[in-house]
């Protein structure tokens, strides 16, 4: 008789997917923005990515330590992808000290004080950025424009994204069909020959980076699509109604946040509902939402405001949209 | 009644791919040696225990009835041997609670007169629908599929109710399992003829078998063979568990959903695994009681495993033996697959009617990885069968909230682990849900008592 022998409830086996193997799976996919991040904006966005990237981990250690007396559990990388999805919502010419401020907020009051990973209500990096936003509305909208590898980045040459163009142009009774010409084409927009923070630099590296996450199974492509069509409906639908004051889909999807947001940030799991309806919901929510602050709010940009306003709806969400229980609905073949 | 039939050859929602491991797909199925004494608990079936029809010291033979059941919901229990009954005493079971097995100390191999032992197929069916139903019930069929519920029960369909489609399970969807493979290879024509029993004991024209494709030649030999049965049809299924779970093999075969708290019956379909099919031919055609199975002895670490034909209350120890001696590293030994089977506390359990396979884990694979926070990833959600939250329902019991996990359905939880298995944070989901499940069972048993 063995007396050694381990007895337990089934399951016995374990798929072996981690938080970490998740948490790098989404580092891995972001590889693609930040390396066309790189070869656009220059050493700058390696300063800036490696100065959140550091900082946020460095916070979450500090705060575990010292004031919580926990367990450390930087290893599960999910302060490494906090600051760098943190990174990617910054300018790259965006003082360090700033970045490091961001990252407090993002950690040490996003995350930390809600109990750290799995219980924080917002995006940690859209809080900081967010912060940051509100707090030097200056240099947070003061975007170098890309200009190929670069080594220095507090001089580099600025411009407005094209968004702002569109906004200010519009408001100044300018058509959109004439501020088309000022703005980089759709091909360009695409590649990311644009104006803008680290990460949205080139729709295309997103959208490798999505794929990835989808072949992966890291992400469902619920929230992602359901934000992307949303945007496109609902500007399509005005753009159609009058050409010359709104812009079309095409530009409102590549410009600015909108794919860094649907594929990185609002896929945050611990931030988004639990259930592919919800799911839906909670997207087109901010899909929506984009598109109104976009048009009629005083930002050129929405993204990260829309994501943190269906983030607050999440719990209510989860408690009040249920998926459809196997054999809810009668099926009799 | 218009009765349309997807094309589909899963179910759409959940489910997860577990490796396979069928280490002993291609070992044909060996006779276990007769061990010295064997155990025979007396309750190896859901329903009510089986009376003891024996004393101590009697002497009985093989497929002699040692235990009668107790009821309708309860099931005959025939020796396994022949011998002297040297006492009846509790054991530990595979389930890990204690129960009371006769124990027999083994004297030759004398069978009773009446069971057929040649070797030769007999397709032509002789018994009435009544004579089959009481054949199961004298015989001691009980589901070979793991839950060992009594099979005359669910050939005794309720005068309201009608089934029209019968499901076969060869689906096998628990990873190392391979004896209802090996069974199907080998048993092929039985089994079909088992099938045909069970058809005209329900009145039903039609029967469908489903295999996952991961058996090609079971599907290929079954295919072949049912060419000369009217109405059974063999179907290969896109290899997913748990396709082996009673309601999703349904849902995958015919479309349909049976509803929350209801049986299959309630969608006209009843479901029988195929061990149970051929033990139906033995019963019907040879007389046969369930004496013995075959139960799949599987490990990484095991020298020899292979699929064994083992009379009923042989120790595990012994299966063990057979298939290369129990190796030094074992760090959990599992009765049934490693989804959803039972741990074992040591190896002098006896084999029972509902023992399927005998896993062995090596002490690196047994031990359960670090549980930490929930990241609210989904994949539980995503994974479950039946559509539930299992991250919710883990939270509300842990949290002893168990109004709101009825609301919540947890009742209908069917415990396949598919959420535990599935979990990125390590957490052992299906555990919390076990509770709440049984405990608003045991709310729902008070109330109707009021």
């Amino acid at each position: 008789m063995n007396n050694q022998l381990n007895v337990s409830l089934s399951p016995h086996i374990h798929g072996r997917e981690t938080t970490e193997k998740l948490m790098f799976g989404v580092v891995i996919a972001l590889l693609p923005a930040l390396v066309a991040s790189i070869i656009f904006f220059g050493a700058g966005a390696i300063i800036t990515t490696a100065t959140a990237v550091i900082s946020c981990i460095v916070f979450e250690y500090l705060i575990q330590k010292f004031i919580l007396c926990k367990p450390i559990s930087i290893t599960d990388g999910s302060a490494l992808v906090t600051g760098l999805l943190l990174a990617l919502n910054l300018p790259s010419n965006i003082p360090a000290y700033m970045v490091i401020i961001g990252s407090l907020i993002a950690i040490g009051v996003a995350k930390m004080t809600f109990g750290g990973l799995g219980n924080n209500p917002f995006n940690p990096a859209l809080v900081g950025r967010v912060f940051l936003l509100i707090s030097f509305p200056s240099q947070m909208t003061t975007w170098p424009v890309p200009a190929g590898f670069a080594t220095g980045y507090a001089d580099a040459v600025t411009g407005a994204t094209p968004l702002a163009v569109i906004k200010e142009g519009v408001k100044n009774g300018e058509s959109v069909s004439e501020l088309m010409q000022a703005i980089p084409s759709t091909v360009e927009l695409l590649l990311g020959k644009l104006g803008g923070s680290i990460g949205e630099v080139s729709a295309l590296a997103l959208l490798i980076g999505f794929i990835y996450l989808l072949y992966k199974k890291i992400i469902t492509w619920h929230i992602p699509v359901s934000v992307i069509g949303s945007l496109a409906l609902f500007t399509s639908i005005l753009w159609v109604f009058n050409p010359d004051i709104y812009a079309g889909p095409a530009f409102h999807i590549l410009s600015g946040g909108v794919l860094l947001g649907a594929i990185f940030m609002a896929t945050d799991y611990v931030t988004s509902p639990m259930n592919s309806k919800a799911m839906i919901l909670y997207g087109c929510g901010i899909g929506l939402l984009t598109a109104i602050i976009r048009i009629w709010g005083a930002y050129p940009e929405g993204v990260s405001f829309a994501i943190l306003i269906m983030n607050a709806f999440v719990p209510l969400m989860n408690a009040y949209i249920k998926p459809k229980r196997f054999g809810e609905e009668i099926k009799n073949g | 009644m218009m009765i349309r039939y997807k094309t589909s050859n899963t179910f759409p929602k959940g489910g997860i791919h577990p490796p396979e491991y069928k280490l002993t797909q291609n070992v044909p199925i060996k006779p276990l040696p007769i061990p010295k004494s064997v155990m025979i608990p007396i309750s190896q079936h859901i329903g009510a225990v089986a009376a003891p029809v024996v004393a101590k010291g009697d002497y009985v033979k093989t497929g002699q009835l040692i235990a009668s059941a107790n009821g309708f919901v309860s099931s005959n229990i025939h020796s396994s041997v022949s011998g002297i009954v040297s006492k009846i005493d509790t054991i530990i079971d595979a389930s890990g609670y204690r129960q009371n097995a006769i124990f027999i100390d083994v004297q030759g191999d004398e069978w009773v007169d009446s069971i057929d032992r040649s070797a030769d197929v007999i397709s032509k069916i002789e018994l009435a629908p009544e004579q089959i139903i009481e054949k199961c019930k004298e015989s001691g069929i009980v589901g070979l599929g793991g839950a060992t519920f009594p099979s005359h029960v669910k050939l005794a369909v309720p005068k309201d109710k009608k089934c029209n489609t019968i499901i076969i399970n060869g689906v096998e969807c628990e990873p190392y399992l391979t004896s209802d493979h090996r069974l199907m290879l080998e048993k092929g024509e039985e089994i079909l003829i088992g099938i045909a029993i069970l058809m005209k004991a329900l009145d039903v024209e039609k029967a469908m078998v489903g295999i996952e494709s991961n058996k090609p030649d079971a599907v290929e030999h079954l295919k072949e063979l049912a060419k000369r049965f009217p109405g059974i049809s063999i179907h290969s299924l896109t290899v997913k568990y748990p396709q082996g779970a009673e309601k999703q093999l349904i849902k995958t075969l015919t479309g349909r959903e049976v509803p929350s708290g209801k049986l299959p019956i309630d969608v006209n379909a009843v479901v029988h695994n195929v061990a149970t099919a051929y033990a139906v031919y033995e019963a019907v055609q040879k007389n046969k009681p369930l004496i013995e199975r075959v139960v799949t002895v599987t490990g990484k670490s095991l020298p020899a495993p292979g699929n064994y034909l083992v009379r009923i209350g042989s120790p595990v120890s012994s299966l063990i033996e057979a298939a290369g001696g129990l190796p030094d590293d074992t760090g959990k030994i599992v009765s049934g697959g490693p989804m959803m089977g039972k741990a074992l506390q040591n190896t002098g359990v006896p084999a029972s009617k509902g023992m399927s396979g005998i896993v062995l884990f090596r002490a690196s694979e047994s031990t359960r990885v670090e549980k930490i926070a929930c990241i609210r990833c989904a994949k539980c959600v995503t994974a479950c069968p039946m559509n539930l939250e299992p991250h919710l329902l883990a939270t509300l019991s842990m949290k002893a909230m168990f109004e709101r996990a009825e609301d919540e359905k947890v009742t209908d939880c069917i415990e396949c682990g598919s959420c535990s298995y599935t979990c990125p944070a390590g957490r052992p989901s299906l555990d919390y849900i076990r509770l709440g499940k049984s405990t608003v069972m045991k709310m729902i048993r008070e109330r109707n008592i009021k």
